[in-house]
């Protein structure tokens, strides 16, 4: 009786979701028993939610549980054998691959989506048009503190007055990347700025104040925008898309939104991949990645990297290919995963 | 009356009078106005968080897990995670809490030993509950085997309230006049006699008060929760205590920082219900200390 009511909601959900809602299921027969247990960075929390949601739906009888213990945390679990997937919103570490070896695991890296970093404004900032690299490293970079405080002191034909800097906390994968990408250099930034773990307090920080300069995750961008105003970035590297590009779906997905898009990743480990609800799982994440990451405000990868990263999968190549690459900044996964 | 003793009074005593008159009211009104903020704030935030999150909140909201999407995203997993939490901490805390208040306060003979416990137990109560959380992960997640289980969770809190309920304890058994334990010696009673049929009920509606209050504070928490493994995302709910679980602070803390406006309505939906659940348990304990205080009959 009670399944027949849940078999009945859940259809009329189905149906009331339309044809949009198809997702492929990886195997006729669900999986009987068994946990999948995920973790990591709050960046990749909404995909793997998605991706747990819609897998437990088809396979009822699978406890799949997701915790958020960050990047660097859900590693540590990783590494202790205490979960089987953990979400990363940066490629592992050579000290992180080193304790993974020692502690004898094996591990598949599986890119999922990408994630753009989007410099904003107020919209009554009616002088940027546009900015370069060089100049946002030289507002952020760790020389400018208690130096740049003024818009002209960026381009002497901005207005003479105070500018005022919101970003990332500095315990966030985002502020790992954004300083690594734009001053050269992981974690080296000016600390005079309002800085904040939780981005829709600098989405309110930047629309109430006409003088603010803000980077956070682009999915907080896209759902404020008429509060906001987005500034293209110039990286000078023609080959990537010529001038000032501004970050959108498009532009994140050809990689010419650059330095400021990342790559987001699921580890498995290659144990827990062995049980069949774990694989199913895997597979399931990236048959579907492309209907479902869109979803949570993500930009998907293009179908021939996802069809890679199975390939990968498939033939059990496991470690990661960014170790030799010491950063992923500016880096096409498909070309990477080409080389492979 | 007043009047004549003032007209008697010289002109610079009056002056004195009126001044401390003055001083008098100014504190009055300044004690008042810093009343008022904390109403006023605490107003506000009622304010904003019912009228963004109470038409959230439906049948489907309680009884639906999470999900990525915003509008069929519900609290079934944290509401009961939440109330295991509450039922198993209770049960942990309350013997052991009461039982150390009673020891220290009845049987304990003033030593060193005993003063430097009570200053650890005040210390323990200031303590950040992260602390708590990093020690709940050692002892019992990782050293004992149980995992990021609904046990782990509440042995972690218990000793979060610990301290609370001991020294609320000690405070109410304190309220018990020296007479009656005197009155119940004189007439033949043992130590333990006196305490189970006199001290202990006169004490009660103050003990399990603070308890309650302890509790209260307890659901409130996410630190210790977050750092001993609790999760975010599960679709059953728990049945049994070694299972693993969510809270509803931790859910309410996930959907705050999503980007989402939608998901921001959902937090404040479960907010509600979170203080919804608080408010409950404030006044059960004001129901039961009305109730038996007015047992008490010396």
């Amino acid at each position: 009786m009670k399944k027949s009511i849940v078999f009945l909601i859940s259809a009329a959900l189905l149906w009331s979701c339309g044809g949009s809602e198809k997702t492929k299921s990886t195997d006729s027969t669900a999986i009987v028993g068994g946990d999948i247990k995920i973790d990591g960075s709050s960046t990749v929390y909404p995909i793997s939610e998605a991706f747990a949601e819609e897998f437990q739906k088809e396979n009822n009888e699978v406890k799949v549980t997701v915790a958020v213990s960050g990047t660097g945390g859900g590693f540590k679990k990783f590494i202790r054998k205490e979960i089987d997937v953990t979400g990363a919103s940066r490629p592992i570490k050579k000290s992180e691959n080193e304790d993974a070896v020692k502690a004898g695991i094996e591990y598949y890296e599986i890119p999922v989506a990408y994630d753009g970093l989007a410099v904003v404004i107020n919209p009554q900032n009616t002088w940027v048009d546009f900015l370069t690299v060089e100049e946002l490293k030289k507002i952020w970079e760790p020389a400018a503190q208690g130096k740049i405080v003024k818009w002209n002191q960026i381009r002497p034909n901005w207005p003479n007055e105070e500018i005022h800097l919101f970003g990332a906390g500095t315990e966030s994968g985002t502020f790992d990347y954004f300083t690594e990408a734009i001053v050269g250099e992981s974690k080296a930034c000016r600390g005079d700025y309002t800085a904040s773990e939780d981005d829709n307090v600098l989405v309110q920080g930047v629309a109430g104040d006409k003088l603010a300069l803000a980077f956070f995750g682009y999915a907080y961008y896209k759902e404020n925008a008429p509060k906001l105003k987005i500034v293209p970035i110039d990286d000078k590297n023609d080959t990537n898309g010529k001038g000032a590009i501004a970050p959108n779906e498009s532009s994140i997905i050809d990689g010419s939104y650059q330095p400021l898009s990342r790559p987001l990743f699921i580890y498995v480990n290659k144990a827990s991949a062995d049980r069949t609800e774990v694989s199913a799982f895997v597979n399931y994440a990236l048959q579907n990645a492309s209907i479902l990451v869109p979803e949570t405000g993500y930009v998907p990868l293009t179908s021939a990297t996802y069809v890679l990263a199975k390939k990968r999968f498939d033939t059990k190549k496991t470690g990661s290919v960014f170790l030799q690459l010491e950063s992923t900044v500016g880096v096409k996964l498909e070309d990477v995963l080409k080389v492979e | 009356m007043a009047k004549k003793l003032r007209k008697r009074m010289s002109h610079k005593h009056t002056k004195r009078l009126k001044f401390y008159e003055t001083q008098d009211s100014i504190f009055k009104y300044v004690a008042m106005s810093f009343t008022g903020i904390g109403i006023i704030v605490l107003g506000l935030l009622l304010f904003n968080v019912f009228s963004s999150g109470l038409s959230r909140i439906d049948w489907d909201f309680l009884t639906s897990f999470p999900s990525r999407r915003a509008s069929s995203a519900g609290i079934f997993a944290a509401w009961t995670g939440t109330l295991w939490i509450m039922v198993l901490t209770t049960l942990i805390a309350f013997p052991i809490g009461v039982s150390a208040g009673i020891y220290m306060e009845e049987y304990n003979n003033k030593s060193k030993l005993s003063n430097i416990i009570e200053i650890n137990i005040s210390n323990l109560a200031g303590v950040p509950s992260i602390i708590y959380g990093l020690l709940g992960l050692e002892i019992f997640a990782r050293a004992m085997g149980l995992g990021g289980s609904i046990l782990t969770g509440a042995l972690t809190l218990s000793l979060l309230i610990l301290p609370i309920i001991i020294v609320s304890t000690r405070e109410s058994l304190k309220t018990v006049p020296y007479s009656i334990r005197e009155a119940s010696y004189a007439l033949g009673a043992s130590k333990w006699q006196t305490i189970w049929a006199q001290v202990l009920p006169a004490s009660l509606p103050g003990i399990v008060t603070g308890v309650i209050l302890a509790i209260s504070r307890a659901i409130g928490e996410t630190a210790p929760l977050v750092v001993i493994g609790a999760l975010t995302f599960v679709s059953f709910i728990p049945t049994s205590f070694t299972d693993e679980f969510t809270v509803l602070p931790i859910q309410i803390f996930n959907w705050v920082s999503r980007p989402q406006i939608e998901f921001t309505q959902n937090a404040a939906a479960a907010i509600i219900i979170l203080l919804s659940i608080t408010f409950i348990m404030n006044g059960i304990a004001v129901y039961l200390r009305y109730r038996w205080q007015k047992k008490v009959k010396w």
